[in-house]
């Protein structure tokens, strides 16, 4: 048992540390494709910022998209509270308010993560150091992720954390396949060159699966199996069936430790068993689109749920 | 180093020789490299702020957390001479209980002639909602943060009393435990008394005042007004030292007529809440409504015996400067002793031959507002400019009631590290005491402030001032 | 003389309200000259929280809403013996200091208006003779009228409208005699007024403490001091400390009141 407000805490402080790590993968993805394929880069952008749901503020910002100007406010512009900066700020503020509940080794690795990034992202960051940038960025929230595993009693705290950074990364797994959902289509293998498209590449970049998905398929890449791939399979740490694997799972052992089982539990069941019939095909019979955006949308109910089932906010 | 001839030096004395309680670390540092010494130096910066140990200051948005310098030279104080301070600072606390008791009972003081009423009745810290109000054990101040200064090998003097929200006792925590970290070796040569169980008497003490309403083990909590305050570091340090919640207002609220906090498995009731909010902000229902920090109705679950407050509201009382100035009396009223600690002789401006006094020798004194804090709105004579003593002047005429004047003491010095080596800087000490109905604690030694600023008397971390380690010999 | 009272209160709110407290003073009791039988509050759409004894040894209930309900009812009903006594209480008891009661509130200092009335009252005499006469001065400058617009105006306000009500004429009262040097304090309670059963209101008048005396009643609305038809539920330095219910909650719900007073002989 903990303060409702402290249980909160947990979760929007893992929440934002995932959500600030995903938002380096997509810059990094964007960045790969500005080198290799100039030509497409500025659309590429455009969806990165879409996925990140940063677009409109981007605009009215700064306008069309440009490589340099994205990378700068997806990274560190203050105005932009969905930077990377932004998402490491809050996370920390997150860890001083439940600073009780994190052994001295999670809280160290949070602050100095913040200390080092705030050094770090002082100034803008050019083309030839964003790459080492990105590497501390990715390294950085490792070593809390290290922390968290290697330190924390395993209760009640350690699932809310986690649960905070399942929800968040499977809202962002989603959101890129909801971004590109059209070149995931079956159909799409009719027209085009399929092992040439840029977008696949960009989806697989942004979720940091390039290298998995060669491995498990074998180097063919085929539109359908990357949708597979990233919404069933459950070998996959960034896949939607992996991550609410961990969610349910979680929600499970609260339901064990306070005795209590809440409505949310029930959704997240519910949720978790739309991955369980491994059918890509019924999925794509019933439509990709409508799939992932039934899922936000239940995502989303899901969130508010566990929010009032523990109490975060009165 | 030789020291300087118009202040105790703790280290030196008048002389150039180390005193006895210095010899052992005086001699280890003779060994030691200056150069060295200053790495361990950032080193320790390094580390506090890597643990976080900050304080936020207000209204200087690119500064929020800062740290207080830490000067690695400790403060060390031999056994006997601690024995005797520690024996002034306890029967200055019971009296302190003693007299809030009264204050908020019959008056006994004012009545029997030791006090005048106007003391009281013409004091903002008088709080008459605790007329009647009897916690548990009839302890009203439960920590307690003594100041003390030094003048002389036997010269103590108390500074001031605070008896409503203390802190430091963070800094007094973490300085021993970089010292450790820094210098082993140090405490395998010389026997330090420790200061580490201060978490762990907290608890008990707090434990032993929980209200009759407790069942079982008393379920306390440290109510913060939360991040952005400056002692936040404290408060969730203390919180996780204790295991006790860290809440804040809008996690508490009166239940089945308990103040209880939001835990993800429902309200729970709280039976000690040590408090760092202040009186004003601690129950909009019942004080400042416009206050987002309190809790509405804990006043009347206080009232009815339902919680304890730690400490209690309305013992701004006891620490006003203008019931300092009385504190002699109102020890030897109510233990029927002497004090042992020296209060610094205070000249109150509201009187008209003290006011005379004290307009006639601005120079030479120290002049403080009655209800002012943190080295704010002072005048240092000697340190002060004509000008500036001319301004303060027309302030103090236009409302003499309002201040309090001092002589400027010879605060003794200590060495702390700097570039060139030791040089002496002015030190005051902040005791820390917890008061139990069966007990009276306190942690050998505490926090010392030391002015940083070579000359100056200012200690407070608000105007530059730094800590040390502060040691007590084992007998 | 026994009185038989029965008083609710009832709250309405255009929303449910998530949280809300209501600090309650409506439970008199005995003491020389008034003997209460027998008193019960009940609350519906709130629980008692807690019962308690304020600074001033009044009787105090804290209640809290029931969440999300949007009424709330709290109704006393009791007996009370009370003799006349030419509206003398006694001395103070307890551990205030009479000091305290001659303290200024918000709501009981002295502006201009109010000054000029204490220059105008009798400055030497009986001390219960000054005060009478300082409570018909009152009156006088504020004479009885219940289209206030405003609750909880300040002495120096309710000079400037000119006109008030029991509230308004006691914290008249209060803040000009302790210029003159009394300690003087608020007192909410319940008047039978003869011509009626139903009363529009609780009433409030003030108590002057005065050497030998003690605390002495002024009804200045009335021109008396308080006799038999006088039940006292609650003293404070004025309306806030002492206010029959007063509380505080949560959202933005508009509120509405309705009061049903019966006073009555048995």
């Amino acid at each position: 048992m903990m303060l409702g407000k402290t249980a909160g805490g947990l979760f929007w402080m893992f929440r934002y540390l995932e959500r600030a790590e995903n938002t380096a993968r997509m810059i990094d993805a964007g960045l790969r494709i500005s080198l290799t394929r100039s030509s497409a880069a500025d659309s590429e952008w455009t969806s990165i910022l879409s996925s990140t749901g940063l677009a409109s503020a981007y605009e009215a910002a700064h306008g069309a998209p440009e490589g340099s100007k994205v990378i700068d406010f997806l990274l560190r512009d203050p105005n932009n509270p969905g930077s990377v900066m932004a998402g490491i700020e809050a996370a920390r503020m997150n860890a001083r308010v439940v600073r009780t509940a994190l052994t001295r080794e999670v809280w160290e690795a949070v602050n100095e993560c913040y200390m080092v990034l705030k050094r770090l992202l002082a100034r803008p960051i050019e083309d030839r150091d964003l790459p080492r940038v990105l590497q501390v960025i990715r390294q950085r929230s490792a070593f809390v992720r290290g922390a968290l595993h290697g330190t924390m009693v395993r209760n009640d705290i350690y699932n809310f954390a986690r649960i905070g950074t399942f929800y968040e990364r499977a809202d962002n797994t989603a959101r890129i396949i909801d971004q590109k959902y059209y070149i995931l289509l079956p159909s799409v293998r009719l027209v085009g060159s399929p092992s040439d498209n840029v977008q696949w590449d960009t989806i697989l970049r942004a979720t940091s699966t390039t290298r998995a998905y060669q491995t498990l398929h074998d180097g063919d890449v085929d539109p359908r199996a990357i949708a597979r791939f990233l919404i069933l399979d459950g070998r996959l740490p960034r896949s939607l069936a992996f991550c609410y694997g961990k969610i349910n799972d979680n929600l499970g052992y609260l339901e064990k430790e306070y005795g209590t089982r809440h409505t949310c539990q029930s959704l997240a069941d519910a949720l978790c068993s739309k991955f369980r019939s491994h059918d890509m095909n019924a999925i794509f019979d019933y439509g990709l689109h409508e799939f992932i955006s039934d899922f936000l949308r239940d995502s989303a109910t899901l969130g508010r749920q566990i929010e009032i089932d523990y109490r975060f906010i009165e | 180093m030789a020291s300087d001839q118009k202040y105790f030096d703790e280290m030196f004395g008048h002389g150039t020789d180390a005193r006895a309680p210095y010899a052992d670390y005086c001699n280890w540092f003779h060994h030691e490299d200056t150069a060295r010494l200053l790495a361990k130096s950032e080193e320790a910066e390094a580390l506090f702020r890597l643990i976080g140990v900050t304080f936020n200051v207000y209204g200087d948005p690119d500064a929020t957390e800062r740290l207080i310098p830490f000067d690695l030279v400790p403060r060390i104080i031999a056994a006997r001479e601690w024995a005797k301070v520690a024996k002034g600072i306890e029967q200055r606390v019971r009296a302190l209980n003693a007299f809030l008791h009264d204050i908020y009972h019959r008056q006994e003081i004012v009545r029997a002639g030791r006090l005048p009423a106007e003391m009281i009745a013409r004091n903002d810290a008088f709080l008459p909602e605790m007329i009647g109000v009897s916690p548990p054990g009839d302890i009203y101040t439960h920590i307690v943060g003594t100041d003390l200064v030094r003048t002389g090998d036997n010269e103590f003097f108390v500074l001031e009393d605070n008896a409503r929200t203390p802190s430091g006792v963070s800094y007094m925590l973490e300085n021993r435990e970089t010292m450790l970290h820094m210098f082993p070796e140090l405490f395998s040569k010389i026997k330090v008394q420790s200061v580490s169980q201060y978490p762990r008497s907290l608890r008990k003490s707090l434990g032993a005042c929980a209200p009759d309403a407790c069942s079982g083990r008393p379920t306390i909590a440290v109510l913060t007004p939360g991040i952005h305050n400056s002692a936040y570091y404290e408060h969730a340090f203390l919180a996780d030292q204790m295991s006790a919640e860290l809440v804040e207002g809008h996690d508490l609220r009166v239940v089945d007529g308990r103040v209880a906090m939001r835990t993800t498995k429902g309200y729970k009731p709280i039976d000690v809440l040590y408090r760092r909010v202040d009186d004003e902000y601690l129950d909009p229902l019942n004080f400042n409504p416009d206050s987002v920090l309190g809790v509405p109705g804990i006043m009347d679950v206080y009232r009815a015996g339902g919680i304890t407050i730690a400490n209690a509201p309305g013992t701004g009382i006891a620490d006003d400067k203008a019931i300092y100035s009385y504190m002699p009396d109102i020890v030897e009223f109510y233990t029927g002793e002497k004090a042992i600690l020296k209060n610094v002789p205070t000249h109150r401006c509201s009187e008209p031959e003290a006011l005379k006094y004290v307009l006639d020798n601005l120079a030479d004194l120290v002049v403080k507002e009655v209800h002012g804090s943190g080295g704010y709105g002072m005048l240092v004579g000697p340190a002060a400019s004509k000008k500036e003593i001319e301004k303060f002047r027309a302030k103090l005429e236009a409302s003499p009631g309002n201040y309090i004047a001092q002589p400027t003491l010879a605060l003794s010095t200590v060495p702390i590290l700097t570039d060139a080596g030791l040089a002496p800087r002015h030190v005051d000490l902040r005791p820390f005491v917890l008061v139990s109905p069966d007990r009276i604690d306190i942690t050998p030694g505490g926090l010392t402030r030391v002015a940083l600023t070579e000359g100056s008397l200012v200690v407070n971390s608000s105007q530059g001032g730094g800590t040390k380690d502060t040691w007590v010999l084992e007998e | 003389m026994r009185l038989k009272i029965h008083h609710k209160t009832h709250y309405t709110y255009d929303a449910p309200v998530p949280y809300g407290l209501q600090q309650i003073r409506l439970r008199p009791k005995s003491r020389p000259g008034q003997v209460v039988e027998d008193w019960d509050i009940n609350v519906t759409g709130g629980e008692v929280e807690v019962s308690f004894e304020d600074e001033h040894a009044n009787a105090v209930d804290l209640v809290s809403f029931t969440p999300g309900q949007s009424e709330i009812e709290i109704t006393c009903t009791g007996t009370v013996d009370i003799e006349d006594r030419a509206g003398i209480v006694g001395p103070q008891g307890g551990y205030v200091p009479l000091w305290l009661f001659r303290r200024s509130t918000p709501l009981t200092k002295a502006g201009v208006r109010v000054r000029a009335l204490i220059d105008a009252a009798p400055q030497d005499g009986a001390a219960v003779d000054r005060l009478h006469a300082l409570s018909a001065l009152v009156l006088e400058a504020v004479p009885y009228s219940t289209d206030q617009a405003a609750s909880d105006l300040s002495a120096e306000d309710v000079m400037e409208a000119g006109h008030g009500v029991c509230q308004d004429h006691a914290h008249v009262f209060i803040t000009a005699a302790r210029a003159l040097g009394f300690p003087a304090r608020y007192v909410s309670g319940y008047l039978m007024m003869n011509d009626r059963v139903d009363q529009d209101a609780s009433h409030a008048w003030a108590e002057a403490h005065i050497e030998n005396l003690g605390w002495v009643g002024f009804d200045i609305s009335n021109g008396i001091s308080p006799d038999a038809r006088y039940v006292r539920v609650a003293t404070a330095l004025d309306y806030r400390g002492a206010a029959p219910i007063s509380g505080l909650r949560y959202g933005n719900a508009a509120e509405d009141m309705s009061v049903i007073l019966q006073v009555q002989q048995q």
